[in-house]
């Protein structure tokens, strides 16, 4: 990530500490990921000790601190979800892609993640890929719906 | 820019003025379920279509937030007939315009049909699901598009707020939610008032009020559809609590997993900014207010007060010791009322009806209605809104349609995942803070989980330990290290490695954890497990005693078996097998090969029902397969003759 990106989004937050948790989720979703030496660029304008940012990014589950494969891969296991069996959906996801969640595959081509709730319960068990939801899903949907990814 | 009360009203009837109540409105549901299912391409075959009629100036679409039937979505309503249309698909969209639009002719197979008297039903209002529900709070949300301030001016929005700047001072509003007694919609149930009170008499003169948008339980989605279909309601509420607690600023903190409610929060304070209804000199009053929204990052205990404002102010979502309320040193150790997304949007309604007309609606303790997520094994998933003391039955039974593919109720999981089950001769019980604590569970946000006899409760309970292990923030060592046992134990009775003396530990554990952790998450997590314990004693016993499960769920306690008697080579579950582990041919009797078998019970589900030759086994062993020279299935006409 280029310098100057980092710094726009930092100004638009006025470097202030406070805000060290919106600008962090600001470079999260540009970048998809946070390099160490975004964090490093973060730590010196905001005057916030690496360590501290180190701890709020291994905190919060919306920071990575490893690159994302191509394709986002969100299984819901929320208990809606889990219920009319979404263990069984992301067992198939894990055989089909050979990682499990919070992994990215070798090639970069899967990141696989559960996620608690997406709000969509009426059509639990619930898949989403790169933000597409797929709704009702059997395993065998779940093997054939991966397929089509490259 | 609205600078008195008059001139708002002024305002408003323009707005009704210019509008015709008889010119065709088509409102499509644009909730998340809905969108899921198409509503987007739904929308854009409307405004296509009516654009090739050329009726775009005679018929007004709305898109607007989730109606709450998420089952049959994606849903339409056609004003001001009010025919409502379900499951609509891109391809049905020609017909509605020529059909009903233009010829006024309502298309059948795009009614509801009532599955108990088997009957079409035309109006919403008619519905069962919506008919027996009182939607005060939820019920705007689909006639307005929650990016317009106008449709939310149009049907008496921000007149609670000009009567309050105006008509009342600032101890009359105080005065007449603490007599309302509304309790907060987020969890604890405690009254808003009192804690609104205890903020507006704290010496500190800077005060902040915030509304907790960090809706974390999963299978619990209400807040979320208000803050998509009326943030204005939450905003006016939230800005009649900063003048009664005299607070100047206010914040939205929006879990980060629903970007649709911060764009949409967003854009209603900059409306709201525009119209006058928010900053310097509200409505001349003299009261200034600014709101701020701040997005989570994806922690379940950012949702307990001290750890959000800790989470505010940039810090990691760490609860602290109480000993000073947040109300009295909250947000940068200044006075903070933190109440629920669901809590603000009932303000509103309080001032403009007063506290008597709130009063008559629900229970002894608990007034008003409530807005309950109801999912899971339940024909009609969807947001049900209900005054308090209606019973779990009518929820469920009712409203809810009852349990889907004619299996039997087991339990209903209230209260997130600090919650507990409620099992089916309590069903008569009556929602309500006090009611659902007593039965062993609690309100919670409002989560309400049907399971049917196919849910282990064993797993429910490890599943909601499972939650919050992973969920605790790590400070309290019994919640901490505690879960992390009792996740364990749990998981290995699940897998049929339980032993004697297991739930004897575990309750130990339970006990250890509620007494000693200091947020309401350690405290409340040991509930999944001490009320399924209370109710269903016997399933935890077969597990560990006969390594059974008795819901056929629990995978390593099953195996999956064709029943040579009634397989008729069908070939249907060997297609389909993922792991390739059923043999078998034409008319050759099908066997599944127990080592390769992954258990993801596709054969169970796709084996014809008139066979049923599929079937789920525990603690038993599974019967030899039948030998080579007897596979062969002869034709049963041969046998006939």
């Amino acid at each position: 990530m280029e310098i100057e990106k980092i710094d726009q989004i930092i100004d638009k937050y006025e470097a202030e500490a406070g805000n060290l948790l919106q600008i962090l989720l600001e470079l999260q979703s540009s970048n998809n990921w946070l390099p160490k030496e975004v964090l490093k660029r973060v730590s010196e304008r905001l005057e916030v000790p690496l360590t501290r940012i180190r701890h709020i990014t291994t905190f919060y589950k919306a920071f990575s601190l490893v690159p994302k494969g191509r394709h986002k891969v969100h299984i819901c296991v929320g208990t809606a979800c889990h219920v009319r069996g979404a263990s069984r959906i992301l067992d198939t996801v894990e055989e089909a892609t050979g990682i499990k969640p919070g992994e990215t595959d070798m090639d970069m081509k899967f990141s696989v993640e559960t996620v608690n709730c997406l709000g969509c319960c009426a059509l639990g068990p619930v898949m989403e890929i790169n933000g597409k939801t797929h709704g009702k899903m059997s395993p065998a949907q779940t093997a054939n719906i991966l397929k089509n990814y490259e | 820019m609205l600078k008195t009360p008059a001139q708002l009203e002024d305002f408003r009837k323009g707005l009704l003025s210019q509008r015709d109540p008889n010119k065709p409105c088509i409102t499509l549901c644009s909730g998340s379920a809905c969108h899921a299912s198409g509503s987007g391409e739904v929308a854009a075959r409307l405004e296509e279509e009516l654009k090739t009629q050329g009726l775009t100036d005679a018929v007004d679409i709305r898109r607007t937030g989730c109606h709450g039937f998420c089952e049959r979505g994606p849903i339409i309503v056609i004003h001001p007939d009010e025919i409502c249309y379900f499951q609509i698909q891109p391809d049905d969209v020609a017909e509605i315009i020529t059909e009903t639009i233009k010829g006024k002719k309502i298309i059948d197979r795009l009614l509801y049909n009532d599955p108990v008297v088997n009957e079409k039903i035309i109006h919403e209002s008619k519905i069962p699901f919506y008919k027996n529900q009182e939607r005060l709070v939820f019920g705007s949300n689909g006639s307005i598009d929650p990016k317009s301030i106008d449709d939310y001016l149009a049907i008496g929005g921000y007149s609670a707020l000009s009567k309050a700047l105006t008509t009342m001072t600032d101890l009359d509003v105080l005065g007449e939610v603490k007599k309302a007694n509304l309790r907060g919609r987020g969890g604890a149930g405690f009254p808003a008032g009192v804690k609104w009170e205890g903020s507006r008499n704290a010496p500190e003169p800077i005060k902040y009020v915030i509304v907790n948008a960090d809706e974390g339980d999963p299978g619990a989605y209400m807040d979320r559809a208000l803050l998509e279909g009326n943030p204005h309601c939450i905003l006016e509420g939230l800005i009649i609590g900063g003048y009664a607690v005299k607070a100047n600023e206010g914040y939205f903190y929006v879990r980060q997993e629903y970007p649709l409610a911060v764009i949409n929060i967003n854009h209603a304070i900059k409306e709201a900014e525009k119209y006058g209804l928010l900053g310097e000199n509200i409505l001349g009053s003299g009261f200034n207010f600014k709101v701020h929204v701040h997005q989570g990052a994806g922690a379940f205990v950012c949702g307990e007060s001290t750890a959000l404002m800790a989470s505010l102010e940039g810090k990691a979502g760490e609860p602290r010791p109480k000993y000073v309320r947040s109300n009295v040193k909250g947000l940068w150790e200044r006075p903070s009322v933190l109440n629920n997304v669901e809590t603000w949007a009932n303000v509103p309604m309080i001032i403009n009806k007063g506290a008597d007309w709130f009063t008559s609606i629900g229970t002894e303790s608990s007034k008003g209605t409530k807005i309950f997520s109801l999912v899971g094994k339940i024909t009609n998933t969807g947001l049900v809104e209900v005054p308090m003391g209606t019973t779990l039955r009518d929820i469920i039974f009712t409203i809810g349609g009852g349990i889907p593919n004619n299996r039997k109720f087991k339990a209903v999981q209230t209260g997130g995942p600090s919650g507990g089950c409620i099992p089916e001769h309590l069903l008569d019980l009556k929602v309500g803070f006090d009611e659902l604590t007593q039965a062993g569970s609690m309100m919670g946000s409002g989560g309400m989980i049907a399971m049917d006899e196919d849910t282990c409760m064993v797993d429910v309970a490890r599943y909601f330990i499972a939650f919050l292990t992973d969920e605790s923030c790590g400070k309290c060592v019994p919640c901490r290290e505690g879960l992390r046992q009792m996740h364990r134990i749990l998981t290995n009775i699940t897998q049929g490695k339980g032993k004697e003396g297991d739930i004897e530990l575990l309750e130990e554990l339970a006990e250890t954890a509620v007494e000693a952790s200091l947020c309401a998450l350690g405290k409340s997590a040991p509930n999944p497990f001490l009320s399924t314990l209370k109710y269903f004693r016997e399933e935890y016993e077969a597990h560990i005693r006969e390594k059974r499960c008795p819901s056929l769920s629990c995978k390593e306690l099953i195996h999956f078996y064709i029943d040579p008697e009634l397989c008729r080579a069908c070939g249907t579950c060997r297609k389909q097998c993922p792991a390739s582990a059923i043999n078998g041919d034409k008319k050759i009797i099908h066997i599944i090969d127990q080592d390769k078998c992954t258990k993801c019970g596709t054969c169970f589900e796709v084996c014809p029902a008139k066979f049923g030759a599929v079937t789920k086994l525990s603690g038993v062993p599974v019967p030899p397969p039948v030998p080579e020279d007897q596979r062969t299935i002869k034709k049963k006409s041969k046998e006939n003759e």
